[in-house]
Formats: C-alpha cells, sequence, structure tokens
C-alpha cells in the first residue's frame, strides 16, 4: 500500500481512536448531519432566529477545538511556527465552529421545534 | 522508497495525517494483488516493527506459505515512543503491547530466539532446540545495545544519581524521565551524546538535549542548567545542511558542542564520564548523564557470517544489495530493518518502506516474476526541537533533503505540524503498518 489511499487514513484513524471509538465518532457525525437536513426538511426553512444563535455559538466551538487539541498534543499558542501551522490551526477553529453550529440549530430545532420565529 | 511520484505520495502516507482532511480526495485504494499460491517455507527472525508487519504482508499475499515468526520477546515495543517517554510526556504503558495482538493467522510464532543460523544449509536452530529450514529468511532482528561497551555502566544504575537511558526500553525511558525531571528541578551540569557505531533513530540523542533544555527553560531553570552534547565526530547529524541548522539552534539555545567525543566509562559514584576524544581520554563530572551504548548485529547473526566483510566489522550489519535488500551472497535472505547494512536510515520510517521493496521481490520470485521496488535510503526523522515543535527531517541515500510536503512543510523550520505529526499521528501510522495497513 504504497499510496495515499482513503483505507490508509480510515486504518490510521481506526489505530488512533480504536476502531469502536473511530466508528462512533463517525456515527455520531452522520447523525448530527442527518438530524440537521431533517429539520431542515421538516421546517421547509432555515429558521434565522435559530442561525443567529448557531453562529454566536461558532466562537465557541472553534475555541474548544482549538483547546482540544493544544491539550492533547501538550502544545502551546506559541508553538505556533510558520504560515502552515497557523493555517492548520484556523482549520481546526473552522471545523471546531461549523460543527458545533450545526449541533446547537439541530438542538434547538429538536427542543423548540419549527414554531419557535 | 522508489523515486518521484509514488513515492511521495507514499511518504504522505506516513506522514500525512496531521496535515488534515484535505488527503481525503486523495484516490481510493486499489483492492489487493491476487494471493500468489506457494509452498515455501519462510522464516522470519525477529518480531518488531519489520518483522511483525512483514508477517502481515506475506500472509495477505501467500496462500499455502509456511511463515514461521521467531522472537522470544512477549512485549512489543512502539520505540519511536522512548523519547516522549523520557520527556515526561508519556507513561511506559504508551510503548509497550503484546506481540501476540499484531499477528496474523496462519503465521506461527515461536516464542523463542534463533540460537544458530546455517546460511549456506538454510536452518535456523532456535533456542528451543528446534530446527527450522527455510527457503527464503527475512532477517529483521533488530540490533543489540551493547551496554558493556561503556566501562563502569549498568543498566540498574538507570534511574538514580544522575543517570538516564532511554534506549533500553520504556520502564527505563520512564526512570530516564525522573533523572531528567529531577535535574531540571535541580540545575547542574547535563552531558548528552552519541556512540560512534551507526545507531538507530540517529536523532534521538539530539533531541534529548533540546528537551531538556526546554524542561528547565519552562521550570525557570535555565540558567541553572549547563547542557552539553557529544558528536562522535565533526558534525552533529550525518547530513551537511542538517548539521549546521542543528549548530545554529544550539547555539541559540546555549547547549554547547564537543566534537570527537565519545564516551567510553562511567564512574557512576563519582558522576564523571570518560570520553575518548583524538587527543586522548578526557574526563567531565556531570549531575546528569544519557547514555546511548553503541548498537551492533545480534551475536547470531555475527556468527553466521552474514555481515559486510568491508565495512563495519565491529558492527556486522547485514551484506544486503542497498536497492533490493536483499543478501548478496545468500539470495535466499533478505535484511530487514535496523540490521540491514545499508548507509542509511535504523528508523520505523525507513522500515516502513523497506517493507514493500521485500515484498516484492520475495512474492514475485515466488510467482515467477522478477521484483521491481527498490529502496532509495529514505528515511524519517521528526527532529523534536522544544515541546510542541518539531522539524521533519527526510532525507535518502544521496544525502539529498526529501521533504514530503514541499513548500508546505519546510524540513528545517521548527514546526508545530511536525510537532502533531510525531505526537499523534506517528503511533497509528506505525500500528496501522504494523497490521500491514499501511
Amino acid at each position: 500500500m504504497k499510496d495515499l489511499s482513503f483505507a490508509t487514513l480510515i486504518a490510521v484513524w481506526e489505530e488512533m481512536f480504536g476502531r469502536g471509538v473511530f466508528w462512533a465518532l463517525v456515527a455520531i457525525a452522520a447523525l448530527i448531519t442527518g438530524l440537521y437536513l431533517h429539520v431542515l426538511f421538516r421546517d421547509r426553512a432555515l429558521s434565522l432566529r435559530k442561525f443567529l444563535w448557531a453562529q454566536l455559538s461558532m466562537p465557541v466551538g472553534a475555541a474548544g477545538a482549538v483547546w482540544f487539541v493544544l491539550a492533547i498534543t501538550a502544545s502551546r499558542l506559541s508553538d505556533m511556527g510558520g504560515p502552515i501551522d497557523w493555517l492548520v490551526l484556523a482549520g481546526i477553529a473552522l471545523v471546531g465552529a461549523v460543527g458545533f453550529a450545526i449541533l446547537v440549530y439541530v438542538v434547538q430545532s429538536l427542543v423548540r421545534g419549527p414554531q419557535d420565529e | 522508497m522508489p523515486e518521484p511520484l509514488t513515492l511521495k505520495a507514499s511518504r504522505r502516507a506516513f506522514l500525512g495525517l496531521a496535515a488534515g482532511g484535505a488527503a481525503l480526495a486523495a484516490s481510493g485504494q486499489g483492492a489487493r494483488a491476487e494471493r500468489t499460491r506457494t509452498s515455501a517455507r519462510i522464516v522470519i527472525l525477529g518480531a518488531g516493527a519489520g518483522g511483525t508487519a512483514m508477517a502481515n504482508r506475506l500472509a495477505a499475499r501467500l496462500e499455502g506459505a509456511t511463515i514461521t515468526l521467531l522472537d522470544a520477546r512477549r512485549q512489543h515495543w512502539y520505540q519511536p515512543g522512548f523519547t516522549l517517554i523520557a520527556a515526561g510526556l508519556k507513561p511506559a504503558s504508551y510503548a509497550i503491547s503484546r506481540t501476540a495482538e499484531w499477528l496474523p493467522e496462519g503465521v506461527e510464532w515461536i516464542p523463542e530466539h534463533a540460537a544458530g543460523l546455517d546460511p549456506v544449509a538454510q536452518r535456523v536452530t532456535t533456542t528451543g532446540g528446534r530446527v527450522l529450514a527455510y527457503d527464503y529468511l527475512i532477517v529483521a532482528s533488530g540490533l543489540t545495545l551493547d551496554w558493556e561497551g561503556i566501562e563502569g555502566f549498568s543498566l540498574d544504575l538507570v534511574g538514580h544519581d544522575g543517570v538516564s537511558a532511554h534506549y533500553a526500553g520504556p520502564e527505563y525511558a520512564e526512570l530516564s524521565w525522573r533523572e531528567l525531571d529531577r535535574f531540571t528541578d535541580r540545575g547542574g551540569v547535563g552531558l548528552f551524546g552519541r556512540p560512534a557505531t551507526e545507531i538507530k533513530c540517529a536523532g534521538a540523542p539530539l533531541k534529548m538535549a533540546f528537551l531538556a533544555e526546554d524542561i528547565a527553560r519552562r521550570k525557570g531553570n535555565r540558567e541553572r542548567v549547563q547542557l552539553t552534547y557529544h558528536a562522535q565526530n565533526q558534525t552533529l547529524f550525518g547530513l551537511p545542511i542538517v548539521h549546521h541548522r542543528l549548530r545554529q539552534l544550539f547555539d541559540e539555545r546555549g547547549i554547547e558542542a564537543r566534537y570527537d567525543h565519545v564516551l567510553k566509562a562511567l564512574d557512576a559514584q563519582r558522576r564523571v564520564a570518560t570520553y575518548a576524544t583524538p587527543a586522548g581520554d578526557v574526563t567531565t563530572g556531570y549531575d546528569f548523564i544519557n547514555v546511548i551504548p553503541p548498537q551492533r548485529a545480534p551475536g547470531v547473526i555475527r556468527e553466521a557470517g552474514l555481515g559486510w566483510t568491508d565495512r563495519w566489522l565491529d558492527q556486522g550489519w547485514i551484506e544486503v544489495d542497498p536497492a533490493t535488500l536483499r543478501h548478496r551472497r545468500y539470495p535466499a535472505i533478505f535484511g530487514l530493518g535496523d540490521i540491514a547494512g545499508v548507509p542509511k536510515g535504523k528508523t520505523a520510517a525507513s522500515v516502513k518502506w523497506h517493507l514493500p521493496v521485500v515484498e516484492d521481490h520475495l512474492v514475485s520470485e515466488l510467482a515467477g516474476r522478477e521484483g521491481t521496488e527498490t529502496f532509495n535510503g529514505y528515511t524519517a526523522c521528526p527532529m523534536i526541537t522544544r515541546i510542541g515543535r518539531a522539524m521533519l527531517i527526510e532525507f535518502d541515500y544521496t544525502d539529498n533533503l526529501t521533504p514530503s510536503f514541499p513548500g508546505i512543510i519546510a524540513p528545517l523550520e521548527e514546526l508545530w505540524i511536525s510537532w502533531l505529526m510525531k505526537e499523534i499521528a506517528l503511533k497509528p501510522t506505525y500500528n496501522a503498518m504494523l497490521r500491514g495497513r499501511a
């Protein structure tokens, strides 16, 4: 297996988290994404009020993701050494922000229901 | 470790994790080649990184072969983790797993060492007295740490009176951390260095010096520690460009470099180390010392006459073709990992690139073809320069830097992403390699 293939990455991620935890995480991510699509279709519109809360929660998700990665890798912000480091960090923040926003939107939709506007 | 296109792709496979999910766009994996039917008897000496991964690969590629793995060690050690353990970042258990848990079905594991090897009769005798005839032998025995090569040293000194020796194993790495922790609390003179023989992971001795400096600084005790690194020749690292970069970093961090100094004796009671130099022996007092011993091929391998006859005479690395890793005098024998007598790389990264070469030549021959894969000397060293930063140094036989991510991850820059690879991506990649999946 000499090429960077999707199967290699899956193999490495399975080793990183343990096979069970990795696929559980994938399942959770898929579930939340599925629920997001579900509430969008159910409500037939994007609720701007929920979307506002989701947007406001983005910095929390971003900071949480960055904090988590720094904590598990014994790193500090002062370890950022070059542009690629900041880009990776920004990517981590972005993933955290978007993921958390979707989660917040979904939770609001499920808890409050569609007639919340 | 063949050249450009596929090679770059495979380096990414090894190191690419931390680079992020963008890589997901890469193509899907092709199906495994069809299994080759054979009745060959294949013996693998050693269940370390190379032997275990090869057992998994061959079990997947061959049908009907008798594959026997010989290794008495019931623990498998993730050796790239030893530095992290010795820096107090991971517990000893981080590097320990069971040999058995990595082995595939259909491979017989004999938990004994080799006691004798006859390359002419193609037979291996085990310490338990079993005789294993082979059609192909893969020597993946690793190397022997020659602790007795340092006068006055023994492993029971580790963890007391400032003596550290993290090469000795996970538990010793943890004991080494306790000494480093004490030293960076109290201050004093810290000595580092490497032996004159070839060694596994030539970066590890340097990393310990960098980590000691960083840990002392974090504790606010940098002014109280004096750090000296002893190089075995006139360079800190085999590649000139890397040597100069390290010299610059040592200057910046206030780590003194002494050249042509090889540790030869230790007086643990008086805390004095003796170094052999071209001008005669030199003694130095210390409060902390990191001992890395001379390294050689295991006795059984040396006695079997597998070594080069015109080089490394005191070390015994086996005489393999640098490109195919096949023994030059005994074509039924391949060298894999640290034992291979090639001029570069006794690292897990090198093992990763040895594997497809040996697998290709062996399986192709069994299928009636000729193997085509070649090894170009690739090795990788995530040179930790402080906790949280490393330089991802990759190079080949020609002393060229061979960055996996040219223009993105600069090999001579201290970067967080390179640290991320060492810290979180390397062990899973290593484990996937053991299973034959990477």
